[in-house]
């Protein structure tokens, strides 16, 4: 018998002699196993495609023709010249500007009036909450057809004698369609975070303040808003960058147009890429978005900062 | 309150309430509409046509895509509850080396929404050969960017478990996985709704990818589906786009109004930690 199998004889043997698989080692292999679809996925779905979208925009790169050329910085050149970006970066900040200014607004409307001491509450809550769950292109089409220049929203107008115009189809009114429809379809999740926030301010406060003889107005202004700062910066946040990825409403509501006056980061980015077939160029203008999407969040995480530092 | 404010506080309400009423109201009332009078402005249609409903399945494989966007729904939801609870878990629960820069690798999909990977993700999937198929529907919103944010809710739920369950069932001999299944998981059931009603949803609606992946109708999903319903000149068949459109709004509607309040707690929970 050698001396090795001898050794391993001994080992099976030895009594108390710990595994190689302790408790921690068992966790961490667990723990790996655990993770192992989440990593690969975000690996293979979100890492790898940003690394590579930043090298296709150095490259040329038609489709159709089937060229692949490394250019370095044309395609940014190309962006900074490109005479249609100014109207598509006016346009996206048009959009994500009104969608968050009107969509905040109405949903503290909503919030507050959801807030008093009546009946019926929770079935407004339900009602304006719903649209939220209503498919997105069912809800977008509707309203396609709502807008059109014969459609339900000028029928309703007649009602009270005023001639609506063609809502999609003129210059002034189309990004305002654009919005509004966004609005209603979004407003009820920021109402119900609204709500939790009113909520959550000490009924103590309003009663000092009441017998401070203070208005409704300077309660609200004074005390509830700056109470519910926290929540309406958020809100805002996560709206704006909402506001960023709208595709879907572009593409049936007005396809960019009339002219380039809705035409949208996100909407361009697709036209280039999967229209024009101009690949490359794609690439640079969803690095461009990437860069956009990053600046707001970084933005979010400063404001967070500060808030805690208020709030200690 | 007074009686007056309480008057007006309605009357604002009810206001309120025609914008979001009025849009699915004209939407089922017109779909039973010929498409001759479908502008005409009537609260209800002066004669009610069956016939767009039967025309949504004539015109397009609508049920076969009614399939697609289900079934797709249905594996995204099941499959992102899996990898996301089973992650979120171990970041959570369980202490690995390299744990925090794993954490942070999956975080950074939470920073990138998918419109800006999407040139890049296609030409993956052409080159295996997936284009026109249902592979990217289902792999990309199941393992990227809405499963991180799953992953990252879970992570927060799990995070708040006391960890004396834990530890008792450790001393009676249960094993991590077992704990995971047997132990976590039941508790978690708040979360898993709320991951579970935002996925669906997400699956769903998506529609930039399958204008993107899908070519062909018998594919498609049910949004695509929803914006082909044209004649012969490209005009639109407003009824039969209505009818569609109905059948697609209507059954989640019905869902939501028997469970809302899962469905607003459930999405106000993800919203705010998006």
């Amino acid at each position: 018998m050698t001396l090795l199998q001898d050794r391993a004889a001994t080992a099976r043997s030895a009594p108390g002699r710990p595994s190689y698989w302790t408790m921690r080692r068992r966790d961490h292999l667990t723990g790996y196993l655990f993770i192992t679809p989440a990593l690969v996925g975000a690996v293979a779905f979100v890492f790898l495609p940003l690394v590579l979208v930043v090298w296709y925009s150095l490259h040329e790169w038609n489709v159709l023709a089937d060229t692949f050329d490394f250019v370095g910085s044309e395609n940014y050149r190309k962006l900074a010249e490109d005479p249609n970006v100014p109207g598509v970066l006016r346009a996206t900040a048009l959009f994500s500007i009104g969608l968050v200014v009107l969509n905040l607004g109405l949903a503290l409307v909503l919030a507050v009036l959801l807030n008093q001491k009546l009946r019926g509450t929770t079935f407004f809550r339900v009602l304006f909450f719903s649209p939220v769950v209503v498919s997105l292109l069912a809800w977008t089409i509707v309203w396609g057809f709502l807008l059109q220049d014969n459609g339900g929203v000028n029928g309703l107008l007649s009602l009270f004698g005023i001639d609506g115009p063609n809502w999609l189809r003129s210059g002034g009114t189309a990004m305002v369609s654009v919005v509004v429809v966004q609005v209603f379809k979004n407003v009820g999740l920021n109402m119900v975070l609204f709500l939790a926030a009113l909520q959550g301010v000490p009924q103590e406060l309003y009663e000092a303040a009441r017998t401070d003889g203070a208005g409704r107005w300077t309660v609200f202004r004074r005390i509830t808003l700056p109470l519910i700062s926290p929540t309406i910066l958020l809100t805002s946040i996560i709206t704006v960058v909402g506001s960023l990825q709208v595709f879907a409403q572009i593409s049936v509501l007005t396809q960019g147009g009339p002219g380039t006056s809705t035409t949208v980061l996100v909407y361009y980015l697709y036209q280039q890429a999967f229209q024009f077939h101009a690949f490359g160029y794609g690439s640079t203008l969803s690095v461009l978005l990437f860069l956009i999407v990053l600046a707001l969040t970084v933005l979010q995480w400063q404001m967070r900062k500060r808030w805690v530092f208020h709030e200690s | 309150m007074s009686l007056k404010m309480r008057i007006f506080l309605y009357g604002l309400l009810l206001v309120l309430c025609v914008p979001f009423v009025f849009p699915t109201w004209w939407m089922i009332t017109s779909s039973f509409k010929p498409n001759a009078s479908i502008f005409a402005f009537d609260f209800a249609p002066s004669t009610w046509s069956l016939e767009p409903w039967r025309q949504v399945f004539t015109m397009q494989p609508f049920a076969q895509q009614y399939w697609n966007s289900a079934y797709i729904a249905v594996i995204v939801t099941l499959g992102t509850l899996v990898v996301a609870s089973m992650a979120g878990y171990a970041f959570a629960r369980i202490r690995f080396p390299g744990q925090n820069v794993l954490f942070l690798v999956v975080l950074t999909g939470l920073l990138i929404p998918s419109e800006v990977t999407i040139v890049p993700l296609f030409r993956m999937f052409n080159s295996l050969g997936m284009v026109d198929t249902h592979w990217p529907l289902i792999l990309v919103p199941m393992l990227g960017p809405p499963s991180v944010l799953a992953t990252f809710i879970m992570r927060q739920f799990f995070i708040t478990l006391p960890g004396e369950l834990e530890e008792a069932a450790r001393i009676d001999g249960l094993g991590r996985p077992a704990i995971f299944r047997r132990i976590a998981l039941p508790l978690a059931r708040p979360a898993l709704g709320a991951v579970a009603i935002f996925t669906f949803l997400h699956s769903w609606n998506l529609y930039l990818e399958p204008v993107v992946y899908i070519s062909s109708q018998t594919k498609y999903t049910l949004p695509q589906a929803l914006t082909q319903f044209t004649d012969a000149y490209q005009g639109q068949l407003w009824n039969v786009q209505l009818s569609a459109a109905s059948m697609t709004a209507i059954p989640v509607l019905i869902v939501f109004v028997i469970a809302q309040r899962q469905f607003i707690e459930g999405l106000a929970h993800t919203g705010l930690k998006g």
